[in-house]
């Protein structure tokens, strides 16, 4: 097997990778640029906890090629906080205890944040369609729930700043 | 009361932002140079003699580097000591599908599972067990040798006077309830680095609940002195018990290790995990209980079989947790208890959330509501007036310091409306009341010694950096945050000023882990007397320079100061100074003190054989309310809203607190509803997330959080469990309101669809039956 030249976008950063044409995108994440914040779960697509944005839209890098992702966009956990500077859906679950053992919290809060991108204003029932793929076995979901509803709040407050200035 | 300023406030986990960035490092994110990948060939036998192993063509493999069977590790080890009977990679014979046959270390993946398909094993098939009551039949055959009938252990415990007790009660009923075996499921898989340096001391970063049996299991099997042995636990997905015990896992990536002379990493997919199992066994049970025409109880019998898998693991633990935890939560002065675990040919068993007491659980609490309808009784009622009286000792022994389950029924009697509408909804509504309790911790440790159950060390250093050196294990649930709280409070400062090095056992003492709900209690204990030694070193200078007694000067607010006159006040940077600098001071660098927690001896349980597992220092309890809507064309139960009130003692932190219990509620709903490993001849049907069916956001309804506080005489600052005591509640509240649903009786496990219409059926056919003259349909 050949390697294979890609070069994707990853973060915000240009990455030029030689890989195996069989290399999932989790592995290309984790093991060649050391962005182990995206977890494997389960290795067959059925925890969410791999989700990453792949041009936006949230995906499971485990059971993606990334070969298959020329020049893709894609944003990881490490790529949400901006300036060192939790982003609300991050400051979310920390208050309200989203995060338990924390090892689906990357991907729920990749898949909330493609959410929120579209739709700012959920219902708990979008929300909880949203994040149907994404398997959580600490909270019950429930502070999860919560600490989406409490980035909503963080994120309003911001607009409202914004257009108070 | 005591004013808190750190204690019962909402805080935030400690290493939440670490979560939430992905800064965290899990077991599977570290990397060494040079590191291999470890895999593990697993038996696709559920019971064979292993007549030979032929690794030579792995090995010549380009890439391999180490290629270990069990003769490179004869030693065998379990977590009990009466329990050593598996070995890291078995020699003689293969017991379940999925037993661990022999290991291999290469430079990636693929080369590791080549490697694998090049191992040849000679099996010799062997006749297999998959029920746990025909294993118990068995005359030949044995899983092991020294098992007759295949039975690991069996208790029978008397207390009272059962038969008199059943000749006093106005009711009796005999039910026979079943509970399907459930698994951990964590989200991460479980993940071990191993690495030797040069002067051959090992050190192993694994997804461990109990750094310290790890430690000491690896230095058994390795025959390394555990001074050769460093365990570090880095940040943990979950556990539940799943990583409570030492799977092979960790001691396959020392072996191989040691073989190849690189650092090995061994990470298990979902489907090994799943093989890994110990999880909750298959349950039978055969329960007995009468009342009297008032609802007191008069006696309980029991006869439990648990379905243990092929090794012994937590086994006895948890068939002795049965019996222990059957009775204790009520007034029942009869019982009796008889409890088998039986080897089958599947993976082993062993500790998970809510460990022995739910199945058990689950059958009383559901025959104690059809028992409260025979004689006409309400269900919260009959609970009621079973209620124990605190302090006291129940009389299998346990003894009961705090009590908040009266208060839990009221709470969510109360909350849910149980009042206006139980047994008034419309036909397919329902609404189910059940209680539960658990163990703050085990009273006696697994292994019997003298050490305390925890030990944490505390250091001031000089900036009036406060450093908290503790062996308890963070696993998700949040006991990081707590021990930092504590230490915080006690000594007045704020939580951002206490750093913590935590479960590494060349830097912490010694703790026994996190299971059976132990870590605030024991640990948090702990951290309380060091705080108040370290308290008390400062108050020896502090105390002259005030002229004022020591018991009058307080620790709060980042001061230290005499209340009586705002004039004798110092900041803590400066007491601890103070201290440092004071004429014979030990160490003029930094403060440092101990503390150590040790149940008390009464709370040991009696005399009695195996009265040593059950007993705790403290138990919590709960009560819950399911509300559920059952369609009766389908059979599908939705759970429409649960209301749990737990009684933690204290509330810590109760943002934390509520996670736990709406985790524990959450995972018993699953129990309840849905989840079960289905076995077919030893081989699992359902091995990955997808097919074992945890729920997800879609099916899992809203857990309303009630916190009762009976604040316990011996919990630290009167704190008990939270994190597996709400579980075993769940499971009876639905099957309790599935009933007042749509009136039939499941007392099976998971509660399917095709239970419900079978038992819907079953009903309209006995009913047509008794009326005869009915037309039959349209």
């Amino acid at each position: 097997m050949n390697k294979q030249l890609i070069r994707q976008l990853i973060n915000g950063q240009a990455h030029d990778l030689a890989i195996y044409p069989n290399r999932s995108l989790l592995e290309v994440l984790r093991e060649e640029i050391s962005l182990t914040g995206t977890k494997c779960g389960c290795d067959d697509s059925s925890c969410g906890c791999c989700t990453v944005l792949v041009n936006g839209m949230p995906m499971l890098s485990c059971v993606m090629l990334a070969a298959s992702y020329q020049e893709a966009e894609i944003t990881t956990i490490e790529g949400v906080a901006r300036e060192g500077q939790l982003d609300p859906l991050q400051r979310g679950f920390c208050e309200a205890g989203g995060a338990q053992c924390g090892f689906c919290t990357p991907g729920m809060i990749i898949t909330a944040r493609a959410l929120l991108e579209a739709n700012p204003n959920p219902s708990h029932e979008e929300i909880n369609q949203a994040l149907g793929g994404n398997l959580c076995r600490c909270t019950g979901y429930t502070q999860i729930l919560e600490s989406i509803d409490r980035a909503i709040q963080l994120m309003r407050i911001h607009r409202e700043a914004a257009v108070g200035r | 009361m005591a004013e808190f300023t750190t204690i019962g406030k909402r805080l935030a986990m400690l290493d939440a932002p670490a979560k939430v960035t992905g800064a965290g490092l899990y077991a599977d994110d570290l990397k060494l140079p040079g590191m291999l990948v470890g895999k593990i060939l697993h038996s696709p036998h559920p019971h064979a003699h292993i007549r030979a192993i032929h690794t030579e063509k792995a090995e010549a493999l380009p890439g391999v580097h180490a290629v270990a069977t069990g003769q490179d590790v004869p030693r065998p080890y379990g977590i009990l000591p009466i329990g050593h009977d598996e070995c890291v990679f078995t020699a003689d014979k293969a017991r379940y599908i999925g037993d661990n046959v022999a290991g291999v270390a290469a430079v990636d993946t693929a080369t590791a599972e080549r490697a694998l398909e090049l191992i040849e094993v000679d099996y010799e098939s062997l006749p297999a067990f998959f029920d746990p009551i025909e294993s118990m039949k068995a005359a030949e055959h044995r899983l092991h040798a020294d098992k007759p009938n295949n039975i690991e252990k069996e208790y029978h415990h008397v207390f009272g006077d059962p038969e008199e007790g059943f000749l006093e009660a106005a009711c009796v009923r005999e039910d026979h309830f079943y509970c399907s075996e459930v698994t951990h499921a964590a989200m991460e898989p479980h993940a071990t680095l191993a690495a030797f340096d040069a002067d051959g001391r090992l050190t192993v970063w694994s997804s461990t609940q109990v750094p310290y049996y790890l430690q000491r299991t690896l230095s058994e099997v390795l025959e390394l002195p555990m001074s050769q042995i460093r365990v570090i636990k880095p940040l943990i997905g979950g556990g539940f018990g799943g990583k409570s015990e030492v799977i092979s896992v960790e001691v396959a990536a020392a072996v191989l290790a040691r073989k190849a002379q690189r650092p090995v990493k061994i990470c298990y997919t979902r489907e090994e995990v799943f093989y890994a199992h110990r999880g909750r066994p298959i349950t039978i049970i055969d329960l007995k209980t009468g009342v009297s025409r008032e609802g007191k109880i008069t006696a309980v019998e029991a006869r439990v079989v648990q379905d243990g898998g092929a090794y012994c693991g937590y086994g006895p633990v948890t068939i002795l947790y049965s019996g222990a935890l059957l009775n204790a939560m009520y007034h029942i002065p009869n019982v009796r208890y008889d409890g088998y675990r039986v080897l089958t040919n599947k993976p082993a068993c062993g500790a998970m959330r809510g460990h022995g007491t739910v199945n058990v659980r689950f059958a009383f609490e559901s025959q104690l509501d059809m028992l409260a309808e025979e004689i006409g009784m309400d269900a919260a009622e009959i609970r009621r007036r079973n209620f124990l009286q605190a302090p006291c000792m129940t009389v299998n022994g346990l003894r009961v310091t705090s009590y908040g389950y009266p208060e839990c029924v009221e709470k969510v009697v109360e909350r849910s409306g149980w009042r206006e509408k139980k047994g008034k909804l419309p036909f397919g509504k329902g609404m189910g009341l059940a209680g539960s309790h658990y163990v703050s911790g085990a009273a006696n440790p697994i292994i019997r010694s003298n050490m305390p159950h925890t030990t944490v060390n505390i250091k001031v250093d000089r900036d009036a950096t406060v450093t908290l050196f503790s062996g308890a294990s963070e696993i998700g649930q949040g006991s990081d945050t707590i021990q930092v709280q504590l230490v915080a409070e006690e000594l007045g400062v704020s939580v951002e000023r206490v750093k913590l090095v935590a479960a590494d056992t060349d830097l912490t003492p010694v703790d026994l882990g996190s299971y059976s709900s132990r870590v605030t209690f024991m640990a948090g204990n702990a951290c309380l007397e060091a705080a108040r030694e370290m308290k008390r070193q400062i108050l020896e200078v502090v105390g002259k320079r005030f002229a004022c007694p020591a018991e009058r000067i307080l620790f709060r607010d980042e001061r230290v100061f005499c209340p009586d006159d705002p004039e004798r006040a110092m900041s803590f940077e400066q007491a601890v100074l103070a201290a440092l600098d004071a004429p014979g001071a030990p160490d003029a660098r930094a403060l440092v003190a101990k503390g150590t927690y040790t149940p008390p001896a009464e709370a040991q349980g009696g005399k009695f054989k195996g009265a040593g597992v059950g007993p705790s220092p403290a138990y919590s309890y709960s009560a819950q309310v399911a509300e559920v809507t059952v369609d009766p064309e389908t059979g599908q139960v939705t759970v429409d809203r649960i209301i749990a009130a737990h009684d933690c003692g204290r509330a810590l932190n109760p943002l934390s607190v509520e996670g736990q219990v709406q985790g524990s509620v959450w995972m018993g709903l699953g129990q309840a509803l849905q989840e079960e490993l289905i076995w077919e001849k030893g081989r699992l049907m359902n091995p990955s997330m997808l097919e074992y069916r945890t729920a997800s956001t879609l099916e899992s309804p809203p857990i309303e959080t009630i916190l009762v506080e009976s604040v316990d005489p011996e919990g630290p600052m009167g704190a008990k469990e939270a994190g597996e005591g709400s579980l075993a509640a769940a499971l009876p509240a639905v099957a309790n309101a599935i009933y007042d649903a749509v009136g039939v009786r499941i007392k099976s496990l998971p509660i399917t669809p095709e239970k419900i219409l079978k038992a819907l059926r079953e009903k309209e056919k006995q009913s047509k039956g008794t009326q005869k003259d009915e037309p039959a349909g349209i």
